[in-house]
């Protein structure tokens, strides 16, 4: 039985990441709870601010001794939570793929890669080699490259990082994912072709309908790019903001981060400096 | 201060050799900060590591404080120029103290007050006296980066060359080290040239700058042609609209 209101795509409640080690008990995300749907998502957050095991936790790849607990985790209708490492095998690349930050590390350096797109569609769809290697050719053109006959049997060191972000976007699109993760996706990337990686995204949540959950640490581009925002900081989410209220935002902790980006249109003056509070880190927030 | 003229530099030989840099020349003043802004490839770092002496093999005349410079560099060459590297994690040797770090350079200029100066260099980048006996492994990001530039301050030099000197910071760290090498600048009168990716930083930190594309400079400018959004050069516009956010409608420009 269905339930009478659509389900988001991606529920998220309580969910905590704590790694435990001899001296102490390090908690990387402290209960956090947000949904997500066919939409642009953002996490933004500076390095330790728990994003990234956010992300690592929702696909169940924390590495141990991590301990995930959630009263809640939900993808198109699976419980992560109950899932077994079979399931888990079906839902990573099907349901949720994740493009991690630099596809020098993500490819494997041994393998032409038009085959690992064709390996990646094959693990959860049942087709023939040839059927398999026009779905990579046609996920090689949904990303814009344009020679995917050359590109094909190319290997990930004949690539530059621009060409081999797209491969990794192609080889994660492959199997047609509710959601993608993205986990800075453009950082190592010049700014042109991020901007072309971000295009290609863009079209890509707006054409299937796929949702996308977008990791970075720079707010501006999120806030530019992402229907909303939400802004992480010591394992908790602040403030969720729709992106283009940005300059709105109301947590001290975003204000100190947007007005610590150095800007064309005020050259020259004494950046403001960020002040953390330690009540952000308990979620007493003096703002409200 | 620093003059480069049809700067020159290729890397291995025959038909693959790489033409890193193509006939780059640039002046910059007594006390003027000077901005190189490129994507990678465009050879912005290369020009930085032929001034400091770090790359041997290149064409062209560099100038530095009126003297000419050749392959090899003396020792006074390096009082009067330091620099500061992009990755604070890779830049410091691991198993060296603070202390060691700091002194190193110290003992080898034969500088004495080794202590006195250790500690001045630690005030000065904001770091307290309780870091000198710590280990890298110790330190964040920024206070290694602190230390990277009290090295670098400590042999009391008058360039100092700056290799994407925040790209590995978080933002709110990166406003910390602007901040600090904006005062250190002035207080020690220093001549600066800035190698970085992000228009923003350049900006912020320079009266002049030079765009580089594919081994050669596209186009100078003063800062103000930045701050105003009037570059002439098309590569320039192109960069400029690219570090201002996602637009789709501006990506499809790009081609």
């Amino acid at each position: 039985m269905p339930d009478a209101t659509p389900e988001p795509l991606l529920t998220v409640e309580k969910l905590r990441v704590r790694f435990r080690t001899p001296t102490r008990v390090v908690e990387a995300v402290r209960g956090i709870s947000f949904a997500v749907g066919r939409e642009k998502v953002g996490i933004v957050g500076e390095s330790g601010s728990g994003k990234s095991m956010t992300a690592r936790a929702l696909l169940r790849l924390v590495p141990p001794p991590g301990e995930v607990s959630a009263d809640r985790l939900r993808v198109a209708g699976v419980d992560l939570l109950a899932a077994d490492a079979k399931t888990m095998r079906d839902i990573r690349g099907r349901r949720i793929s994740m493009v991690l930050q630099d596809p020098k590390f993500s490819l494997n350096p041994v393998m032409a890669v038009g085959r690992q797109i064709a390996e990646a569609y094959r693990a959860h769809h049942r087709a023939s080699r040839t059927d398999a290697r026009r779905r990579a050719l046609e996920m090689l053109r949904a990303v814009r490259i344009r020679d995917p006959e050359r590109v094909y049997d190319a290997y990930p060191h004949e690539v530059s990082g621009g060409m081999g972000q797209r491969i990794m976007i192609a080889m994660m699109l492959a199997p047609d994912p509710d959601l993608l993760i993205a986990d800075e996706p453009t950082s190592a990337l010049d700014v042109t072709v991020q901007m072309q990686v971000l295009a290609i995204l863009d079209d890509l949540v707006s054409r299937r309908g796929m949702g996308l959950l977008f990791i970075s640490h720079d707010l501006d581009l999120v806030a530019s790019f992402c229907d909303r925002v939400l802004v992480m900081y010591g394992g908790r989410i602040v403030e969720t903001v729709d992106a283009a209220n940005l300059h709105a935002a109301r947590h001290p902790y975003t204000r100190g981060l947007l007005a610590a980006v150095p800007r064309l249109d005020r050259i020259g003056t004494e950046l403001p400096v960020l002040k953390r509070d330690p009540a952000w880190l308990t979620g007493e927030d003096p703002a409200r | 201060m620093i003059e480069v003229d049809l700067l020159d530099v290729r890397f291995g030989r025959g038909p693959k050799a790489v033409h890193a840099v193509r006939g780059v020349s640039f002046k910059v003043a007594k006390r003027e900060t000077f901005g190189i802004v490129g994507e990678s490839g465009s050879g912005k770092s290369t020009v930085l590591r032929v001034l400091s002496g770090l790359l041997h093999g290149w064409t062209g005349q560099v100038a530095i404080d009126g003297k000419p410079q050749g392959r090899k560099r003396a020792k006074a060459f390096h009082k009067l120029v330091q620099m500061v590297f992009q990755d604070p994690f890779a830049s410091l040797h691991p198993r060296h103290t603070v202390d060691r770090l700091l002194s190193e350079p110290i003992a080898i200029h034969g500088l004495g007050n080794a202590d006195g100066r250790i500690a001045r260099a630690l005030d000065e980048v904001g770091l307290g006296r309780e870091f000198r006996f710590r280990y890298p492994h110790q330190l964040s990001g920024g206070q290694r980066q602190r230390i990277a530039i009290a090295r670098a301050l400590i042999l009391e030099p008058r360039i100092l060359l700056l290799d994407e000197p925040t790209s590995a910071l978080d933002v709110s760290i990166q406003a910390e080290i602007l901040n600090l090498l904006m005062r250190v600048r002035a207080e020690h009168g220093l001549t600066c040239v800035l190698v970085s990716h992000n228009l923003a930083v350049v900006a912020h930190l320079c009266d002049r700058l030079a765009v580089m594309n594919a081994g050669t400079v596209v186009e100078e400018m003063p800062v103000d042609r930045l701050r105003t959004g009037t570059p002439r050069e098309p590569y320039t516009r192109q960069l400029l609209r690219a570090s201002q956010g996602y637009d789709r409608k501006v990506v499809e420009t790009f081609g």
